[in-house]
């Protein structure tokens, strides 16, 4: 047997998307021009497809900082936190962004990814339960196959569906570890907090939030669906990405627990990776500084929103749940996904494509996301090229018909 | 659809310790099963979930998950991870359905 013969489905798939021209997987961004443009296949191309929901990887700000950074510290760290040491300014951005959610504790990782990984295996140990929901990123279902505790599923956004679960545990002895999502990545839909926080409290349940799509636009202060949903004191573990809103890399968590700093010395994925370098530090520590001084970011984020989803809504497509920053677009299935994709990058703009087995429930999605210095115009002129691209692939074909049929 | 019967006298066993007859939980993970049938095969006891029907692996988690509300038991991921045949299945069921 082959090493890549198990693929061999997947290698079909694979063929498929590839005939149809461009490789959504291996998009080239000859060059970025900013937030929200840059040059594929040798012509500007709007982004919609970023996760920079607040624009700032071009904040002068934030990369003066990160400038200075490398002048004053060098390239990198060239080692992790446990062998090599921690930096001065790692230590400031751990405290800063454990006083940005009013917690004692905060631990920066390399990765949102590891951060999620390790903190997740390493909190739920043997005899204990972890319950995560049906819909969690990759980084939630890696850290399942780590850990040695037992992992169960539970519907997604269904808080009677966790509590069934905890029920079912009667009286066994272990941890129940509840993990949540503040908003899901592929529809932008948020999960019910205070009704999953209430059934983990009936329970006794540790909860950890990823709040690594709601950081900066959710919450009076941008500390993400814990604060909007009144329960920052009731979730234990608050994990988040730098990646995104504040457009550089790393991931964190942030705790009240009296024992957190052990985990400095389990988690491996935080002991065996080097660190942050200190142009990333610097420039997270500024784009902190910017969200908490600039609410009108958030705003605008959400007013973004609003046009690209009331304007796509209104021509008839099958959009996510509510409101996002992440707004999915469903499409009857994989080709034509990819066809649309593909149409869209013709017409100069760049969203995601997801497609089985990526996404929930088996199905295919345009994953747009929503920057808050986009323009209204812009997205307005997005909703055109996509409404056109619809009827030439027929998606918007029942809608059509409902108003013809409404005109006899 | 073929519902195992082999092995009967073990079921009646089952059924008094448990409250669910084997027939009747073959009889539902069938029913989960039976859109991802190929063909003319029908879905037996020995049936490989994964490989002989045309379930993905998320499709089969999902299913899981009705399975678990259905009987109201949990089926823990890495004891899914273990499970291979329509039987296998259905005996993990019954054997927590028995310690309920």
């Amino acid at each position: 047997m082959g090493l890549f013969d198990r693929y061999e489905g997947l290698l079909e798939a694979y063929r498929d998307v590839r005939t149809t021209g461009y490789d959504p997987f291996q998009i080239r961004m000859e060059r970025v021009l900013s937030p929200t443009e840059a040059i594929i296949n040798g012509r500007k191309t709007l982004l919609v497809g970023t996760n920079n929901y607040f624009g700032l990887t071009f904040d002068p700000s934030c990369m003066e900082a990160a400038i200075e950074a490398i002048r004053a510290e060098g390239t990198g760290t060239t080692g992790s936190r446990i062998a090599n040491g921690s930096y001065t300014e790692h230590v400031a951005l751990e405290q800063e962004i454990a006083e940005f959610y009013g917690k004692k504790h905060c631990m920066v990782f390399t990765t949102g990814y590891q951060a999620n990984l390790g903190l997740i295996s390493t909190l739920a140990g043997e005899g204990d339960q972890l319950l995560i929901d049906a819909d969690s990123h990759a980084s939630i279902y890696d850290a399942c196959k780590m850990t040695q505790a037992e992992v169960v599923r539970f519907k997604h956004n269904d808080p009677s569906s966790l509590e069934a679960r905890l029920r079912r545990l009667g009286d066994r002895p272990g941890n129940r570890v509840v993990v949540l999502e503040g908003i899901y990545s592929m529809l932008g839909d948020s999960a019910p907090l205070r009704e999953f926080i209430d059934v983990c409290k009936k329970y006794g349940a540790y909860v950890i939030v990823d709040e690594a799509h709601s950081l900066g636009a959710l919450g009076d202060n941008g500390r993400g669906l814990c604060e909007s949903a009144g329960v920052l004191d009731d979730c234990h573990f608050i994990v988040g990405t730098f990646s995104k809103t504040l457009g550089a890399i790393g991931g964190y968590c942030v705790s009240n627990d009296p024992d957190f700093d052990i985990l400095r010395v389990t988690v491996r994925s935080y002991m065996f990776t080097a660190s942050l370098p200190p142009s990333i530090v610097a420039s997270v520590r500024q784009a902190l500084k910017v969200v908490k001084a600039k609410p009108e970011l958030r705003t605008q984020l959400w007013s973004n929103v609003a046009t690209l989803y009331e304007g796509l809504a209104a021509k008839g497509f099958k959009l996510g749940p509510e409101h996002g920053p992440v707004v999915g677009v469903h499409l009857p299935d994989r080709m034509i996904a990819i066809g649309f994709w593909r149409a869209m990058l013709d017409a100069g703009i760049y969203v995601n494509v997801a497609v089985p087995p990526a996404t929930p429930n088996g199905v295919s999605l345009l994953r747009c996301s929503v920057c808050a210095v986009h323009t209204k115009e812009q997205l307005e002129h997005m909703v055109e090229v996509m409404t056109g691209i619809a009827r030439q692939f027929g998606v918007l074909e029942d809608r059509t018909l409902r108003v013809v049929g409404g005109a006899h | 659809m073929i519902v195992e019967t082999d092995g009967m006298t073990e079921t009646l066993e089952r059924t008094r310790v448990s409250g669910q007859s084997r027939a009747e939980v073959i009889r539902e993970i069938c029913r989960h099963l039976a859109p991802f049938q190929t063909g003319e095969r029908p879905i037996t006891g020995d049936t490989v979930i994964a490989k002989d029907l045309t379930i993905d692996s998320l499709a089969i988690m999902d299913m899981v998950m009705e399975l678990e509300d259905h009987f109201d038991i949990s089926i823990p991921m890495n004891v899914v991870a273990e499970i291979h045949t329509v039987d296998q299945l259905a005996d993990t069921i019954q054997k927590l359905c028995a310690r309920r």
